[in-house]
């Protein structure tokens, strides 16, 4: 590292590469601003939110220091929030992916109506989440919706499923993996199409077994593309709570209450802005740390070709 | 953040100067409006608006914003980022929280003739309760409504009961309620007795009205102090529990309040409480005889108010702010009020309008359109506080937890009262 400057700024002196380093910054300049103004001044705009209380009406901000996040730990919703969001990534995460994984399998080998197959599974994704949440809402309702329907020849009763504290997270979840992946199903698909097939005629005069080859060729050979998935995923299961808005608004007595629904509310209902900026904070700690955890040691074991 | 401050400070300062010149101009002004009800309620406020551009020449581009919750943020929102809509009607239990965000004009402020007193007084008094603070009125009645029950006729015959009589007590309302849930041979409810909403938003109405029929108020004037652990709320909470766990007359867990009006239309639930808003759309809808009435209480019929007012923005100019004023004054002439009342079932606001032809008319034709009137003596105020949204939302999340079996409802209403003590306590210092 310390040779490497010193040889840098020795080339520096020598007046050698001054007008390719500003050619440089140049051409990276507009990408820096969008960065700069749309993620990074925000993110230290919001930093600084947290440690001020919340303006109202004739009452200026005041520094608070840690008083905020001192309020928010000692938030029982902030808690639940969190644990909430916790079951909601660990269920969606691997659910999505193995479905994702299984459905690009399916509609990767040749069977009769395979693009009508892919179609099908891809359709929940080009759905609008609002439109989405719609659909499940009517398959929840209690007595009469879809699921009490097709259960009520079976014997079983009625179901309050979006209004009952042990059923409505599961119920948010099962609307999530719907909805995702047929999304990651076509990252999958894509890798396996690209995947030579010469693998598996080589595979083949081995004599490896298909469960093997699987094992063996193909799921190290996806890493890439399940890196990548995983990603997305972890980043949907804190991002994504349009269905939550139009389902149950975080209820019954904050049983689907994530993260980020609870800063839409308390920001832009409860106008604490303060305090939403706090929790912003934390969720971008969070975040952080899970994307540093998933590229420093996840990223170590991905082949890539 | 300062300098915009001083900025914005500075802008009606600068337009305030040709206001005169600008009192023509006003050509354009935006009005956001929630829906809390079914029926073709946008048609009807798009006619309002072009008949007043007809009269006066001002455009009203009206915004449907969503519920009333919804309506609040993306007003407020819009206003923060300077550009909000000039009036609105946002729920007039709204009312200390926004003046709290100081981004109202009061009426006064506006400037009142003695015409346009005599125009405010003419309001039924129960409205306006919700609109003075600090000596001045903050906002005009507009879709005024009162809880109702509306109970299914044919459904009381089926059940053994005389459909002319509908409960006036609580213990009329659980037995008749009880006898009313119909469950198939393999014990699957097919009807409900009553449904309640319970829904964040829609949960803190009833049990404003709950808690009134047991004999409490739920906040003081001021707003800064709530009563959700006195006995008599807790009894209230106790007894709508009880539907669910003791009678099985109502579903346990959250009944959603869009949900009512269609479970009543369908015949899934015998009895509704919602708001008179929703009349003519269960009218024109209903399949059935079906009767509305005040709401039971714990020894006679009791209710509470609701429904939404027309508020002023102070970021408005002062030629807007008198087209505003001119439109919400539009709005309420007796023969709009009594046509508002025709059209949706909410309360015609003015005495005056109820004396009109077309309306007394109506009455005679349709005795149900006057039954929430009747009820007005027997209605309280709606749960109105500092932090409107954050105490609702207190009153809800414990409400849940206590239809959900999970919590006792005196435990569920102490925990209510110190989260709310908790957010109020900035307001008590005041």
């Amino acid at each position: 590292m310390a040779t490497a400057l010193s040889r840098q700024l020795a080339r520096a002196e020598r007046g050698y590469s001054t007008r390719e380093t500003l050619q440089g910054y140049a051409l990276v300049l507009p990408a820096l601003i969008l960065l700069v103004a749309f993620t990074h001044w925000p993110a230290i705009a919001t930093l600084i939110d947290s440690l001020y209380s919340t303006p109202r009406g004739s009452r200026p901000p005041v520094f608070v220091g840690a008083d905020n996040y001192l309020a928010v730990f000692d938030d029982p919703v902030f808690w639940q929030a969190l644990v909430n969001n916790a079951i909601y990534a660990v269920a969606t995460i691997p659910a999505s992916i193995v479905l994702a994984l299984a459905m690009a399998l399916a509609v990767n080998t040749a069977i009769p109506g395979r693009a009508l197959l892919r179609m099908a599974y891809f359709t929940p994704t080009m759905l609008p989440m609002i439109a989405v949440a719609n659909i499940w809402l009517f398959f929840f309702t209690p007595d009469y919706g879809l699921f009490d329907q097709l259960l009520a020849p079976f014997g079983f009763g009625r179901h309050n499923w979006l209004g009952d504290a042990s059923t409505a997270l599961p119920a948010m979840i099962v609307v999530a993996v719907w909805k995702e992946s047929g999304f990651f199903m076509i990252f999958y698909l894509a890798a396996l199409q690209a995947m030579p097939p010469d693998l598996k005629e080589a595979a083949a005069l081995e004599g490896s077994s298909r469960v093997n080859f699987f094992r063996r060729v193909t799921l190290p050979l996806l890493m890439p593309t399940t890196l990548f998935v995983l990603v997305n995923a972890v980043i949907n299961a804190f991002r994504v709570i349009d269905h939550i808005v139009v389902m149950t608004r975080g209820g019954p007595d904050n049983a689907t209450t994530l993260l980020l629904y609870y800063i839409y509310e308390t920001g832009f209902r409860f106008w604490d802005t303060a305090t939403a900026a706090t929790l912003t904070v934390i969720l971008l700690a969070l975040l952080g740390t899970v994307a540093a955890v998933q590229f420093g040691v996840l990223a170590r074991r991905v082949h890539y070709r | 953040m300062i300098r915009r401050r001083t900025l914005l400070a500075a802008l009606p300062a600068t337009l305030a100067a040709p206001a005169i010149l600008r009192a023509q101009s006003v050509s354009k002004l935006s009005f956001y409006f929630p829906i809390a009800v079914g029926g073709p309620i946008p048609a009807i406020i798009d006619g309002y608006c072009r008949d007043f551009q007809k009269e006066s020449g001002i455009e009203v581009a009206p915004v449907y914003a969503g519920n009333y919750g919804e309506t609040l943020t993306k007003a407020v929102t819009a206003i923060r980022s300077g550009q909000g809509p000039h009036l609105a009607i946002l729920l007039a239990a709204e009312m200390h929280s926004l003046q709290d965000m100081d981004i109202l004009v009061s009426i006064d402020e506006i400037g009142l003739d003695t015409k346009g007193t005599s125009w405010i007084e003419g309001f039924f008094p129960a409205f306006l309760a919700n609109s003075r603070v600090n000596g001045k009125i903050w906002s005009v009645p507009f879709q005024r409504s009162t809880a109702i029950q509306y109970y299914n006729k044919a459904a009381f015959a089926d059940a053994g009961l005389d459909p002319e009589v509908y409960p006036k007590t609580w213990a009329e309302l659980a037995h008749a309620a009880e006898k009313l849930t119909k469950r198939d041979a393999s014990g699957r409810v097919t009807r409900w007795g009553i449904k309640l909403a319970s829904d964040l938003g829609n949960a803190q109405w009833t049990f404003g009205a709950l808690a009134y029929q047991a004999g409490q108020v739920l906040m003081n004037e001021a707003g800064n102090e709530v009563r959700f652990d006195n006995p008599k709320a807790i009894e209230a909470m106790s007894f709508w529990r009880s539907l669910a766990f003791d009678d099985k007359a109502t579903p346990e867990g959250i009944s959603a309040w869009p949900q009512l009006s269609p479970d009543f239309l369908e015949g899934n639930a015998a009895i509704i409480q919602h708001t008179t808003g929703n009349l003519t759309n269960v009218r024109d809808k209903a399949t059935f005889p079906f009767g509305v009435a005040g709401l039971p209480g714990k020894e006679g019929p009791r209710t509470v108010v609701g429904g939404g007012n027309l508020y002023f923005f102070k970021q408005a100019n002062p030629a807007e702010r008198q087209a505003a004023l001119r439109f919400a004054q539009f709005l309420s002439t007796p023969a709009r009020a009594a046509d508002w009342c025709m059209k949706t079932g909410y309360i015609a606001t003015r005495p005056d309008a109820w004396e009109t032809a077309e309306l007394t008319a109506y009455v005679d034709k349709y005795p149900l359109a006057g039954v929430a009137k009747q009820f007005l003596p027997v209605a309280t105020g709606e749960l109105s506080t500092f932090e409107n949204q954050r105490i609702q939302k207190v009153l809800t999340d414990q409400i849940q937890a206590c239809l959900n079996g999970a919590k006792t409802p005196a435990k569920a209403m102490a925990d209510a009262q110190a989260e709310a003590d908790r957010v109020l306590k900035p307001f008590k210092r005041a």
